[in-house]
């Protein structure tokens, strides 16, 4: 059974709806003893670091991810799920999980294109990754393959070794993150189509130990 | 490099899709889930739907649909049309709309907007402007003015103005639909949709008057929109989302290419 995390940020039937569609078994929860007994973990959420961080403290949260972390059980983050595993957001000045070194950035609110063209805040539409690291997750995908994208945030994670993927958007910032039984994507994989699917059914199908 | 958006419109009455000429002689043209899994599989980026269904009571037939197209495709969507509070924008989003869209009913009740994007986070909440041109006054300078209940009623709001009030209060994204082009085939209104999205911050999706491959290119260029709404060209097989897409990239229009 793969648990997705349930923490009041936002509408996670989605992706409920691509993992049941490729059929596996999930749930959306936030029972801690069906967390800790879950195979794996989907934790995904869209919404402000700040309020995400009092939820997840409040429903006892923040322990069993970081304890799933140090069982090597495979743990997917998606968006803000992606952020909140950082150690700082600048939104809100939210301390957060720790999970992986490096803090959480906004765009800069100036930012150009090649061309000198202003670019809109959040980056919200399809773009694509490069620099895309051997990950059996993130298998089978390439550089011409894109994936939906909303945030206004991104991760920026002190060790390089952690950045799995990046993405350009007048800069360029790591858009898949991760190490041991743990990754994590600012896009939405259960947005993108097939290439989402397919990154999606790679983590059902993922074996961390 | 972000991609512009190709998006197919497609109008919903009583659970079928129809597609208006000018809001008028609405024709049916199919079942809205298989033409969602269509054009999904076919390349769009995202898929609008407008429930013009004017019965309250049939109403609660959309979200069967909101609820079956989300079982079936991957791409986000969003859902307009008399929306009118927040309650009708959770029933949306929780049958598995990626977004909702207000248009009349945030022009009478702005703080729809405000709400809608505290309870659910801005990247859910588009507005829906119905703008037509009536020349430049005093009351209306940039010339284009907001026009509501599906093109009848004029309330003396300049759609520059009210884009940038909508922003302030929470909304994520703009769907832009010139009255004059719509239904003409002829080109989207240009100047309109780059004066609203040179002042906005929030993307902007360009609607009305699609006919052909180079419309979308003039309009996601010189109009400076985000993403391109199209619905008679593709509905009737005029053109493929493949085509258009191969158009713009041989005008060096960043779209996605691979799905």
């Amino acid at each position: 059974m793969i648990a997705i995390i349930d923490y009041d940020a936002g509408n996670l039937a989605s992706v409920e709806r691509a993992v049941s569609y490729l059929g596996f078994k999930c749930i959306v929860t936030n029972d801690i003893k069906t967390i800790a007994g879950s195979e794996r973990i989907i934790f995904p959420g869209v919404g402000a670091a700040g309020a995400a961080m009092d939820s997840l403290k409040r429903l006892g949260l923040d322990s069993v991810i970081k304890q799933a972390v140090i069982d090597g059980k495979p743990i997917l983050g998606i968006c803000l799920g992606t952020q909140i595993i950082m150690e700082y957001s600048e939104e809100n000045e939210t301390a957060c999980l720790k999970i992986i070194d490096g803090f959480v950035k906004a765009f800069p609110p100036d930012i150009k294109s090649k061309d000198g063209s202003r670019l809109k805040i959040p980056h919200m539409g399809w773009n694509g990754l490069k620099n895309i690291k051997k990950h059996p997750v993130l298998s089978g995908l390439n550089e011409d393959d894109e994936f939906y994208f909303v945030h206004g945030y991104y991760p920026y994670p002190t060790d390089s070794e952690h950045i799995l993927g990046t993405t350009d958007y007048g800069i360029s910032f790591a858009s898949v993150i991760g190490f041991n039984n743990i990754i994590a994507t600012q896009f939405h994989p259960e947005k993108s189509g097939r290439p989402g699917l397919s990154l999606l059914k790679n983590f059902c199908m993922w074996n961390t130990s | 490099m972000l991609s512009k958006r190709i998006i197919p419109c497609l109008d919903v009455r009583e659970g079928k899709t129809t597609k208006g000429i000018c809001f008028k002689n609405n024709v049916d043209i199919g079942d809205p889930v298989e033409m969602a899994r269509f054009y999904y599989e076919a390349g769009a980026d995202e898929l609008v739907f407008y429930d013009i269904t004017a019965s309250h009571e049939k109403r609660n037939i959309m979200i069967d649909v909101v609820r079956r197209v989300a079982e079936t495709i991957f791409i986000p969507f969003s859902v307009g049309g008399g929306i009118r509070n927040v309650d009708d924008m959770r029933n949306v989003l929780l049958a598995g709309a990626e977004k909702v869209s207000v248009n009349s009913a945030a022009v009478k009740n702005p703080e729809i907007i405000s709400k809608g994007a505290e309870a659910f986070g801005s990247q859910c909440i588009v507005l829906g402007m119905d703008v037509k041109y009536v020349g430049e006054s005093v009351k209306i300078p940039s010339g284009y003015e907001i026009v509501i209940n599906g093109g009848r009623e004029y309330l003396g709001i300049d759609a520059l103005e009210w884009a940038i009030k909508a922003q302030k209060l929470g909304a994520g994204e703009i769907c832009l639909n010139s009255i004059d082009a719509d239904g003409t085939q002829d080109g989207y209104e240009l100047k309109l949709t780059s004066i609203i999205s040179e002042n906005v911050s929030i993307p902007v999706i360009a609607s009305g008057g699609a006919g052909k491959p180079e419309h979308l290119n003039e309009v996601l260029t010189k109009g400076k929109a985000d993403a391109a709404l199209i619905a008679s060209m593709v509905h009737y097989g005029t053109y493929t989302i493949s085509d258009i897409k191969s158009y713009l990239d041989s005008c060096g229009v960043k779209v996605r290419k691979s799905w």
